[in-house]
């Protein structure tokens, strides 16, 4: 019970970092239908950015909290920049292109983006400074630390920030509008080229603290973390329903729970020698509390993308997406 | 469809200088002919690709699966790991059904997505397929793990040996060049094949639903069963590239399959132009040798402009590789050397 309670703590956590990537994946994909395959970059540079902040400033006299602070306000930034230039250069020319012609440009960054951070940083994992005093708590016999409470609570406001701008303000309308129909949009007054522009920027802005959340819990920033956080983060926007908010944070915290709790249980659950019909050649491997597992925690990734494929299987649009004609 | 004279000769020379070229390489060394076999298993890899991408529209970001399982399939079946030394033209078979197989598994639920949600579906069923091959080791050792598989037997027709050199005259034959003179045969077989294909009944039908999956219906196409036969198709190609691939390589592990190989060799078919066969084995050719190229170029061209050494050249390539590819799709949107169908698409968009 401790550890089923463990778990599910864990898969919070991580699920809160890729339900915000998740966002920034589902809210470009919301206005022009197309997958920004160099997110996940982004949100390394971000954690590569508060990386260098922090670890300078670690030695100054400076209260935890503000260096932290501080490392998440460069990255911002830079992550908003990164974000437009790669609107600029990646996506705005082709977009009456055919549509694979994007997603090349968009390798195309990820490849630089990725080979830049090299240059930068180097090829060895950066270990975090951990100047924070990670607090850690009981909850009923389970263990959650001050840094995961931080994370989820950090998480759930930028949700709850970004569906009041996108509901609430007048910019939130313009931004429904072009997903909804950018040519009328335009027409009612909508600078199409803005609202594009901004969604990349604030996806940008929102992976940078991801990026920031993700090498503190994990203690680590390498120049490869993009690639995965982002396939999982994509994966999550597909999983809730691609272009839609809060399916990013469902199919986010979801694939967060599954993936923590398919590592936790499905290696005993799938060890044969619990099994009653343990005899013969198998019974000889069990012998002495021997183990026979068919499937241990390497196969954390399976269960994430066997997740996805069910789900899709049965709902093709996502969890909350909508159905959608054959072309939209 | 009548041939000139002077295509005629166009084509003889063409035909000699491919010939010719693994003599032409091997001067160079012997390194070159092995990146020019590479070189050709990518275009066989993307005319695989091409025919799911290409011809039907449908985007698999995880094509390098079934190059796994035909790699896998000859691994295990010709090697010491299980003892099992079976000859190549028994395993490419097997391991192009294999390959198929996998393909129809994979496509059979998932045919009705949308573009992107197969696009991921795809690329989820190849990180399985990779992390299968990488953790089956145990309990029981299938592919030993991320180890690999190596040792793995040379192609043998009769006693000619792949993995040996002979000696006819003055030409020294090389294990890369007989390999080289194989591919090109199996190339040239593919090529026919996606020609023949494309031209069919079953090609227009895969253009069809490319085109409007709705109409295509309406016009008697069994949409489901005609996508199904392009994802074992393309899968059957892979298959077969995997089975040649394990063989000239002599060893096999999980990576070599990862997801930037699919997504290397989707960047060959897009920047090549979708849809037209010479446009995606020219993007195969410029993807597998640009990079190999600026590998040679880079360090010798900075040590003579700066006078030392500022970047390390291994980032620095992959860096003019990315710019490639963006300045490439920036001015070429539809491809190096786009279908004349998608051309004519463009041109009525900026209409």
């Amino acid at each position: 019970m401790e550890i089923l309670l463990q778990q599910i703590i864990n898969g919070l956590t991580t699920g809160s970092v890729y339900a915000v990537v998740a966002l920034g994946y589902t809210m470009v994909y919301g206005v022009i239908q197309l997958i920004n395959f160099a997110h996940g970059e982004v949100v390394m540079i971000g954690a590569m950015v508060a990386f260098s902040i922090i670890t300078a400033l670690a030695g100054s006299s400076m209260p935890p909290l503000i260096i932290v602070l501080a490392g998440v306000m460069a990255a911002i930034p830079a992550c908003m920049l990164m974000g437009y230039l790669l609107e600029r250069v990646a996506y705005r020319p082709l977009r009456h292109a055919p549509r694979l012609a994007p997603l090349i440009t968009a390798i195309g960054m990820s490849i630089i983006l990725q080979h830049l951070a090299l240059m930068v940083w180097g090829r060895s994992p950066l270990a975090f400074p951990q100047i924070i005093d990670n607090r850690v708590f009981g909850v009923g016999g389970a263990a959650i630390s001050s840094v995961q409470i931080a994370i989820i609570l950090l998480s759930l406001t930028m949700m709850a920030g970004l569906s009041w701008f996108v509901y609430r303000t007048r910019f939130g309308i313009a931004i429904r509008a072009t997903a909804e129909n950018v040519h009328v949009a335009g027409l009612m007054g909508v600078n199409a080229d803005r609202v594009i522009a901004a969604t990349f920027v604030i996806g940008a802005g929102l992976g940078a603290v991801a990026g920031v959340m993700y090498g503190t819990y994990y203690g680590i920033a390498h120049y490869t973390m993009g690639f995965s956080l982002g396939l999982k983060a994509f994966s999550a926007a597909v999983l809730g329903g691609i272009g839609n908010i809060a399916g990013a944070m469902l199919g986010g915290l979801l694939l967060g729970l599954v993936e923590a709790l398919g590592t936790g249980y499905v290696g005993e659950l799938t060890d044969l020698c619990t099994w009653p019909m343990a005899q013969g050649w198998l019974a000889e491997q069990c012998a002495d509390g021997g183990h026979f597992v068919v499937f241990g925690s390497n196969y954390q990734e399976v269960f994430a993308f066997l997740m996805l494929i069910l789900v899709l299987v049965f709902r093709p649009s996502g969890l909350l997406g909508e159905r959608v004609s054959e072309r939209a | 469809m009548s041939t000139t004279t002077r295509e005629r000769i166009g084509l003889l020379l063409v035909a000699l200088a491919l010939i010719a070229l693994p003599f032409v390489l091997a001067m160079a060394g012997t390194a070159w002919v092995r990146i020019a076999n590479f070189a050709v298993l990518f275009v066989l890899l993307s005319l695989g690709l091409n025919i799911v991408v290409g011809f039907a529209g449908l985007l698999d970001l995880g094509y390098v699966a079934f190059y796994a399982v035909g790699a896998y399939a000859y691994a295990l079946l010709a090697s010491p790991h299980f003892g099992l030394h079976l000859p190549f033209w028994v395993i490419l078979p097997i391991g192009a059904s294999l390959a198929c197989l996998a393909g129809v598994i994979l496509g059979a639920p998932t045919l009705r997505l949308r573009g992107d949600y197969l696009a991921i579906v795809t690329l989820g069923f190849g990180e399985i397929v990779r992390i299968f091959m990488n953790n089956l080791s145990s309990p029981v050792n299938l592919t030993n793990g991320p180890k690999g598989i190596n040792r793995i037997d040379p192609f043998q027709i009769g006693p000619l040996n792949f993995s040996a050199s002979d000696t006819i005259g003055a030409l020294v034959f090389s294990g890369p060049i007989k390999y080289y003179y194989f591919l090109l045969l199996v190339l040239l077989a593919v090529i026919l094949v996606n020609r023949r294909l494309q031209d069919s009944r079953i090609g227009r039908a895969w253009v069809a639903i490319r085109e409007d999956e709705i109409a295509a219906k309406s016009n008697g196409i069994n949409t489901r069963n005609i996508k199904l036969l392009a994802f074992a198709m393309g899968a059957s190609f892979g298959g077969i590239a995997g089975g040649m691939f394990a063989a000239i390589q002599g060893f096999v592990s999980p990576e070599s399959f990862v997801l930037n190989e699919s997504i290397m060799v989707l960047a060959m078919v897009v920047l090549g132009g979708m849809g037209n066969i010479w446009g995606v084995i020219a993007g195969a050719m410029l993807l597998s040798f640009v990079p190999e190229l600026l590998r040679y170029t880079v360090e010798p061209a900075q040590r003579a402009l700066f006078g030392k050494l500022l970047v390390d050249p291994e980032v620095l390539r992959m860096l003019v590789f990315g710019l490639a590819l963006v300045l490439t799709m920036r001015f070429r949107p539809a491809g190096l050397w786009p279908e004349t169908r998608h051309r004519r698409e463009l041109d009525e968009n900026r209409a």
